[in-house]
């Protein structure tokens, strides 16, 4: 999924500072699932609003709605006739969200609710972690199914570099050293020949590095 | 010292706190009626949002009694309870509320002496602090 | 053709079979030339080549590149290092031409510390290559005379290609096989991580002599002396894939006051007599972080004066 954490409230409140009457729209989709973004959340972030507001003095409306996606047209399309009630919305969606309310609807002033983080999975409970790059051409069956692009903090294709230290990675001790972890998997496995085969340089053209990207499937096309 | 009699929501636990309150009853000690008690399953039960819209209806102060960390009859509901009080602690802050103005107590079936204890224990405390901004 | 890849004086020392003896220049934070040139020439005469570092510690200095055609004029032999985090296969192959057009004949391939340690962590890094990679394409360049595109060049840069090598980071029992990739994608030169954990270094040479990796590529045993018993700790804990000895600590220690920079030359010289006689090691690579100064004095002591002139 897209992990996401909350803004800081304070950094929310300063974003609409100027507006009264505010549309929290969540998202049913990956940011429910990492507690983020769904229909506790937008819940909790009204609530907060109106606390922060009145305890100031300031009286503010806060309307609340969660959508199944805000990553697809037809969902967006299910609050055209309340999102004129507003000054201000907050998505509470990845950057996916807010980008397909503000081109969906010109007129909305439309604030981001929280900081996209990565693709991931939870790990344990309330602990998430990284996974993949979105790179475009997945390589990781080189890497004993695991990702040395988005989880080597220097994305070696040919590792571990010098600064693996006790499976950790240099950068933080609460880092894993992926590479170190591939090693030893591969060498367990018996796989030492693929191991030390020289991986030449990734083309990058697939990746964000090849410019923004699209994908049309025909088969899909209507 | 002062007149100010603080509006406090007591979320609390029927197997352990409610059977406290009757104990408090039977020793004929009662709550004054500036604490609303709420009565709920299991302490883990009680969200995030259930406590702030205590304090958005203009509670001056809240607090959770539950059971001891080990005699959780749902065996982790006090836990989760105690980090939810936690995170409402950190959202008051953040918009420049007392954190202090909600607290999480553990308490046992028989304790009914300390269950009146504990909600004056929040009434000096919100006393002190003063009233709620958000009215 | 010559029947050097290069024609640096460390490839002649080298292949001579001289025993090479490489220093090691950081360039200036500021475009302090004099400081350079001051701590360079303490180097002149001393060793067969100088690694001029590129942003070690992903701080902000004077670029490798021109620092190293200071040490040039200066009448030293530069050992350009790139590191990978700064640059993409654009940049990294126009400055290979580049320093190789000014003269420069020896260059060494690292990744690169993380940003995250240095001066400017909020900056976005580049990893669009790694070591091996980088280790590579400057091969290619040389041997095939092509870019990273297959693309011909118009005159390829002949530069004799260093890699480093930590034997102490790990999982240990990959590390020789790390090597032996690294010069697989072209190393002729490896140069290791500072070394203090000798029982350890041994058992990794005699395993890349098992495997015969001395005899494909010439390997330079790292030593940096320790100046204090400060440093020795700073190195055991906060250096990653560093090794240091609860035994060299306590060494220092029992120097007492006011010796313990000489126990640490001292260690130093020692190690470098071992390596002399260490099957497979071809010289040491002397990182006298700092100190400069002290090189001549070192090399003086352990008898690798005067250095060659092939």
């Amino acid at each position: 999924m897209i992990v996401a954490e909350p803004k800081p409230i304070k950094e929310l409140l300063e974003m609409v500072q100027d507006f009264n009457k505010i549309l929290v729209i969540g998202c049913k989709g990956c940011v429910t699932v990492c507690n983020v973004g769904g229909l506790k959340e937008v819940g909790i972030l009204a609530s907060t609003l109106k606390i922060a507001r009145k305890k100031d003095g300031r009286e503010i409306e806060v309307g609340e709605h969660v959508l199944e996606r805000q990553c697809d047209p037809e969902y967006i399309d299910e609050v055209k006739d309340i999102i004129d009630d507003y000054d201000a919305v907050i998505s509470l969606a990845c950057g996916v969200g807010p980008q397909f309310l503000s081109e969906r609807y010109p007129s909305a002033r439309i604030f981001p609710g929280v900081n996209t983080k990565f693709m991931g999975g939870a790990v344990e409970h309330g602990v998430w972690s990284e996974r993949c790059a979105g790179c475009g051409q997945c390589v990781i069956h080189y890497f004993g199914g695991l990702c040395p692009i988005a989880r080597c903090s220097k994305s070696l294709m040919n590792g571990p570099c010098g600064g693996s230290s006790h499976g950790k990675c240099e950068i933080s001790d609460d880092v894993d050293c992926i590479w170190d972890i591939i090693v030893r998997k591969m060498m367990a496995q018996g796989r030492l020949d693929e191991l030390v085969k020289f991986r030449p340089p990734k083309s990058w053209t697939t990746a964000r590095d090849g410019g923004p990207r699209k994908m049309v499937r025909e088969e899909l096309v209507i | 010292m002062n007149d100010f009699k603080p509006q406090i929501v007591a979320f609390c636990c029927s197997n352990c706190a409610s059977s406290a309150a009757a104990v408090a009853d039977g020793m004929k000690k009662t709550l004054p009626d500036n604490v609303k008690i709420i009565q709920v399953p299991c302490t883990g039960r009680i969200e995030i949002l259930h406590l702030l819209k205590a304090f958005e209806q203009g509670a001056d102060g809240v607090y959770v009694a539950g059971c001891q960390d080990d005699s959780c009859r749902y065996i982790s509901g006090i836990k989760k309870a105690a980090k939810r009080v936690a995170g409402v602690k950190r959202i008051l802050e953040e918009i420049e509320m007392d954190p202090e103005r909600i607290n999480i107590f553990n308490l046992c079936a028989g304790q009914g002496q300390r269950f009146v204890e504990v909600a004056y224990e929040m009434i000096n405390r919100l006393k002190e602090i003063g009233p709620s901004p958000v009215k | 053709m010559s029947e050097y890849k290069a024609g640096s004086n460390l490839e002649k020392v080298l292949k001579a079979g001289h025993f090479a003896f490489t220093g090691e220049c950081g360039p200036p934070q500021g475009a302090n030339i004099e400081l350079l040139k001051e701590k360079a020439g303490h180097l002149k005469g001393c060793v067969d080549a100088v690694n001029v570092t590129d942003n070690q510690t992903a701080v902000v200095r004077m670029s490798s590149w021109a620092a190293s055609l200071v040490l040039l004029q200066e009448g030293l032999e530069p050992n350009f290092q790139m590191v990978c985090r700064d640059r993409n296969r654009l940049a990294i192959q126009s400055d290979i031409l580049g320093v190789y057009t000014h003269g420069i004949r020896n260059m060494l391939c690292l990744s690169g510390d993380h940003q995250k340690f240095g001066d400017h962590p909020e900056s976005k890094n580049v990893f669009d290559i790694d070591s091996m990679q980088l280790i590579n394409t400057v091969k290619t360049m040389r041997d095939d005379g092509k870019f990273l595109n297959g693309k011909d060049i118009d005159v390829p840069p002949r530069l004799f290609i260093g890699a480093a090598s930590n034997p102490f980071a790990e999982p240990f029992d990959f590390r020789v096989y790390r090597l032996a990739k690294k010069i697989e994608a072209g190393a002729d030169f490896v140069q290791t991580q500072c070394i203090y954990n000798m029982d350890r270094f041994r058992e990794f040479m005699k395993r890349a002599v098992d495997m015969g990796l001395h005899e494909k590529c010439y390997l330079l045993a790292g030593v940096t002396p320790m100046k204090s018993v400060g440093m020795a700790r700073y190195m055991a804990k906060q250096v990653p894939g560093m090794e240091v000895p609860e035994s060299l600590i306590k060494r220092l220690k029992g120097a007492g006051k006011g010796k313990v920079a000489e126990e640490g030359i001292k260690f130093a010289i020692e190690q470098i007599h071992e390596f002399e006689e260490m099957e497979g090691v071809a010289g040491v690579h002397l990182m006298a972080i700092e100190w400069e100064h002290r090189v001549p004095e070192i090399a003086e002591r352990a008898g690798v004066l005067p250095r060659p002139q092939v």
